[in-house]
């Protein structure tokens, strides 16, 4: 079953700049996708567009069946409660502690206290930071940061895993710790989209991969099928 | 339940974050403070205005006067006529003896003059004193006593009453223009203040509206941290109205000047005016917050 479905989807910015050219791409429940590209190739754009932080200017993006083009502003909370999102530069809330930045994912929606509390430390358990729930993101090395983002992402049980390129900022040993923590939440079940400009990941990974050129889908590769240059082409 | 949580969450984070945003928040309380000591001062200025105003129209009266041969049967008529007449709050007898009375009292020289006539010799005449309801309507009803028989002259301080309600009008309304005006000019001057101190925090919206906050779920801390801020802010413009205002009526003994001019009673006055700038400075601090994180909402 689709989880994702673009049908003939433009998105044109209001400066006349097209970064999506009549795009149609499905993808399954549970599965793990890399979307590459070069620079400005509308990756970005096309990621946003799922969880709704950009609208498209044509066409249907359903995400779990929901039309999210058609979404109002004020109900696009009810996607984004559906969908984690993991950015590069972490997005944590530097004066709350480690765990109040997972909790904070699910105290807006006024769950119980113990409910969040067993919770959060599943999810920090899960990305392997439980021992580091009273500490402060700057008291964290990079990849920790990111761990702790990843918890926030999925501490609310999503269907879905946004990723844009959450190891651009880190080491190659680091990259890895974090591309073993989504392998491992994507076993559980949750499809995986991940924006990145690394190669040696993509290889090593063997998943999906689906290249992007000036905002139209290039290849469409399976699983560990894809041609090693092509890749390193886009970088 | 759940409902109750999210607000006891909210109310929890906006009041951690007054303190935890301090300096800001402290921006934004010493605004609040300062125009609400102004509002207070112009409420204060402008209730005492409408009091003084009330008092000197209450105290306007129409002096009938009637002929000097009338029986006691035709002025029971005119009585009975005048109470009949629209606009009539009340109407007093006084008779020539009682007057006379008074003005034997108030000066020798009258006294003097007085002793000299009998009763039926006596210039003065008997009196009804008529107080109106509606003071803007008061030539009218003198215009209609003077033509009822047994009437000879009616007098109500003709001009002087009229222009003295006119400018009373304009003073009124210029006095709650003021206060209305510096309400407006407040709740802007505290969005402005509570949006800089937002801006510091849009990465926490951000990251708010990530995990799926609805744009109430963002809203509602913003606005009990400005309900918090408009609290704090009008805890000194409250005690400087109690204490200033009976301290002034104390100094002055209530009165300005001259026993014409007389302030408000202390109580309840002070404690209603410090329940309208709570009023105020809770209303205009949820109004600027609400209005300052409404940019931040925007997807």
């Amino acid at each position: 079953m689709d989880i994702i479905r673009f049908q003939h989807v433009k998105k044109q910015y209001k400066t006349g700049v097209t970064a999506i050219h009549d795009l149609n791409l499905n993808i399954e429940k549970g599965d793990f996708v890399f979307v590459i590209g070069s620079t400005g190739c509308g990756k970005s754009t096309l990621i946003k567009m799922i969880y709704r932080a950009e609208k498209p200017t044509n066409g249907k993006i359903l995400v779990g069946g929901i039309d999210v083009a058609k979404l109002r502003d004020s109900k696009v909370y009810k996607i984004r409660r559906k969908i984690g999102v993991v950015f590069q530069d972490f997005q944590l809330l530097s004066r709350s502690t480690v765990y109040e930045n997972v909790a904070f994912a699910l105290e807006i929606f006024g769950l119980p206290k113990s409910e969040v509390h067993s919770k959060v430390l599943k999810a920090l358990d899960l990305v392997g930071l439980k021992h580091k729930a009273k500490n402060y993101p700057n008291q964290l090395s990079g990849g920790e940061q990111q761990r702790v983002a990843i918890a926030r992402a999925i501490v609310n049980g999503p269907k879905l895993l946004i990723c844009d390129e959450p190891t651009g900022n880190l080491d190659e040993n680091t990259s890895i710790e974090i591309m073993n923590v989504l392998e491992e939440i994507n076993k559980l079940g949750t499809t995986i989209i991940m924006v990145t400009h690394d190669t040696d990941i993509v290889n090593r990974m063997k998943k999906r991969v689906v290249l992007l050129d000036s905002g139209r889908i290039l290849k469409d590769y399976e699983k560990g099928t894809y041609k090693h240059e092509t890749i390193q082409n886009t970088k | 339940m759940k409902l109750f949580r999210i607000l006891s969450r909210n109310i929890r984070d906006a009041f951690k974050s007054v303190f935890r945003n301090f300096s800001l928040s402290l921006a934004s309380i010493s605004c609040i403070t300062i125009t609400l000591i102004v509002v207070a001062i112009s409420v204060i200025l402008s209730m005492n205005v409408n009091n003084f105003a009330t008092l000197v129209e209450k105290d306007v009266t129409i002096v009938a006067f009637l002929d000097l041969e009338i029986t006691s049967d035709q002025r029971q008529q005119v009585s009975d006529s005048i109470h009949h007449l629209d606009n009539i709050e009340s109407v007093t007898f006084k008779s020539k003896t009682e007057i006379a009375n008074e003005m034997m009292e108030s000066s020798e020289e009258f006294k003097a003059a007085l002793s000299k006539w009998t009763e039926e010799e006596s210039p003065i005449q008997d009196t009804y004193l008529v107080k109106v309801k509606d003071i803007e309507q008061i030539g009218d009803t003198a215009e209609k006593i003077k033509k009822i028989d047994g009437v000879s002259i009616v007098k109500y301080g003709e001009g002087m009453v009229e222009q003295m309600i006119s400018v009373f009008d304009i003073v009124r309304k210029i006095t709650i223009g003021m206060v209305i005006a510096l309400i407006i000019v407040t709740a802007f001057l505290i969005a402005n203040t509570i949006k800089i101190t937002i801006f510091s925090r849009r990465r926490e919206i951000e990251i708010m509206r990530l995990v799926g906050a609805s744009n109430i779920n963002i809203k509602n801390p913003f606005i009990f941290e400005g309900l918090f801020l408009g609290i704090l802010g009008s805890i000194i413009p409250i005690i400087a109205t109690i204490y200033g205002y009976v301290t002034l009526y104390n100094h002055f003994g209530g009165q300005i000047f001259s026993p014409f001019i007389r302030l408000m009673d202390p109580q309840p006055f002070v404690y209603y005016t410090s329940g309208f700038l709570l009023l105020v400075g809770v209303l205009v601090g949820m109004f600027g917050s609400w209005r300052a994180v409404r940019k931040y909402l925007k997807i």
